[in-house]
């Protein structure tokens, strides 16, 4: 079953078309790269598939679920790095991801469980006791991935996660979370930047809020660079 | 809805609301202060206002520091509800309120986990201020303290729903000190907390009718009556009815098909 399925997918903000019919599918497994320039949409699909706020056309499903009329399994099944950092600031690492752990259900014994199980793959099990505020935004960043990892979720959402970081952090996060998909895990990676992209990830360009290509990414740069084809899709006559 | 989930999520909502209200050490001090200096100060200089009368629930002529103590933690209710408010705001607009509403539970048991959880919080430095204005011979009997819990958890919970319906109509952070001016200190200036209604009544029956509509009045005579060991079941009935109203707008802000977030510009 697929981890997503969004059906023909509209919305507005306003009176501004912020998506317009956008279809995509997510397979179990699967690294999926939702590409595009800022202000093309991503966040509100990501908010959408979130359930913060409903979609006023078309349906969202995340395994099987549909997110409007069955969202408690759609979101235990879930789980999400937002664009804006969302930690607390003045609680420590730990109570972080208590809280975390408390609102999906789960025991204080799973909870420090996968914690640490969570905190040490990332190399940041030595900062549990710190207070959040002292942490790099590095290591802030993988302390996020830690907490929406923290209920086991099977589909993983990432939006724009590596903004602000240095090259090295970028790639340890983006290969972090790669490796998350050989154990089955499936991946929304929403991005805008081209070189987190590899030539076999599944890849959905979105721009000006409808798809605007939805494939491999080695077969959108089979003629040209992936940047040129992706100017091209998203340039002034794309 | 699993019972036990439901139970572990509100618990947690508590201990992240309790640390987060600790750890503001600045805040913690101005909640059991505030209170402090209006009956140290305050009450001094306007002792004259309760002329002499004898007004239920008390039995003789009272001093004002008597009067005003149930209105004072009805303040701490009142500005505890609108600093919970205000992070509401924050977490908003921090995006920190994104991750308590993709929790796979009903939004409404995590709004109302979070109100509960804020006026939990507060409890114990309202009892703290009542035991410290025994200092100021504001002595209620033993029982009046265990019978005020239940009117102060009720007037608390009104006053957080308030405070969330309002945060579900806030677009932005900056509004708030607007929210300050034109809702929280009407609220508490034309009410009972200050002035008895019978004194507002002789200067202006305009503002000792809005006084008498104002749900804060009720909250803070229902902690007045209870401290006393009688129940103003008028309060009772306003306060409960209030609560409900305010708790339903607040989950209409924060609806997902309607409200504030179908308005929100996401990009």
């Amino acid at each position: 079953m697929n981890a997503l399925a969004i059906e023909n997918l509209s919305h507005g903000l306003g009176k501004r078309k912020a998506l317009s019919d956008v279809s995509l599918s997510i397979g179990p497994g699967s690294f999926t790269v939702l590409l595009g320039p800022n202000g093309a949409g991503k966040t509100t699909l990501v908010s959408l598939v979130t359930g913060l706020y409903n979609a006023q056309h078309g349906e969202i499903r995340i395994f099987g679920h549909s997110i409007r009329r069955d969202p408690m399994p759609a979101l235990a099944s879930l789980g999400v790095v937002f664009e804006m950092p969302t930690l607390d600031l003045d609680l420590t690492v730990d109570e972080n991801l208590a809280y975390h752990a408390s609102l999906h259900g789960l025991s204080r014994h799973e909870a420090r469980k996968w914690a640490s199980t969570e905190l040490e793959r990332l190399d940041v099990a030595g900062r549990r006791s710190d207070k959040v505020r002292s942490l790099s935004g590095g290591q802030r960043r993988r302390v996020e991935i830690a907490r929406a990892l923290l209920h086991r979720p099977r589909f993983l959402i990432v939006d724009e996660a590596t903004a602000g970081l240095d090259v090295a952090g970028r790639r340890r996060l983006l290969n972090h979370v790669r490796s998350l998909c050989v154990e089955g895990l499936s991946v929304l990676w929403a991005t805008h930047m081209l070189d987190e992209i590899e030539p076999a990830d599944q890849l959905v360009v979105l721009h000006q809020g409808s798809v605007r290509w939805n494939g491999e990414a080695r077969a959108l740069a089979s003629d040209n660079t992936l940047e040129a084809a992706f100017l091209q899709l998203t340039g002034p006559k794309g | 809805m699993k019972i036990r989930h439901a139970l572990r999520a509100l618990a947690g909502i508590m201990r992240r609301e309790m640390l987060r209200f600790v750890g503001q050490h600045g805040r913690l001090a101005a909640a059991i202060v505030r209170p402090l200096v209006w009956l140290g100060i305050f009450a001094v200089g306007f002792r004259s206002v309760l002329g002499l009368s004898i007004i239920p629930p008390y039995q003789t002529y009272i001093l004002y520091e008597v009067y005003i103590v149930p209105g004072l933690a009805g303040m701490m209710l009142l500005f505890h509800g609108m600093q919970s408010s205000l992070s509401m705001v924050y977490d908003r607009e921090m995006g920190s309120m994104r991750v308590l509403l993709t929790a796979p539970l009903p939004r409404w048991w995590l709004l109302g986990a979070r109100i509960l959880a804020n006026t939990l919080t507060v409890l114990p430095i309202v009892y703290l201020f009542l035991l410290l204005a025994r200092f100021w011979e504001v002595r209620p009997p033993g029982m009046g303290y265990v019978a005020a819990l239940p009117a102060l958890t009720l007037a608390g919970l009104m006053l957080g729903a308030f405070g969330l319906a309002l945060s579900s109509l806030i677009r932005q952070l900056e509004n708030f000190a607007g929210v300050m001016n034109f809702v929280i200190f009407p609220m508490f200036f034309a009410s009972t907390a200050l002035y008895p209604l019978w004194r507002l009544e002789e200067v202006s029956p305009v503002v000792a009718g809005l006084a008498w509509m104002n749900p804060f009045s009720h909250a803070v005579e229902l902690i007045r009556f209870a401290l006393y060991l009688r129940l103003e079941s008028v309060a009772l009935v306003v306060c409960s009815l209030a609560s409900i109203a305010f708790f339903v707008l607040a989950l209409w802000g924060y609806d997902p098909g309607r409200g504030f977030w179908a308005r929100r510009t996401a990009d």
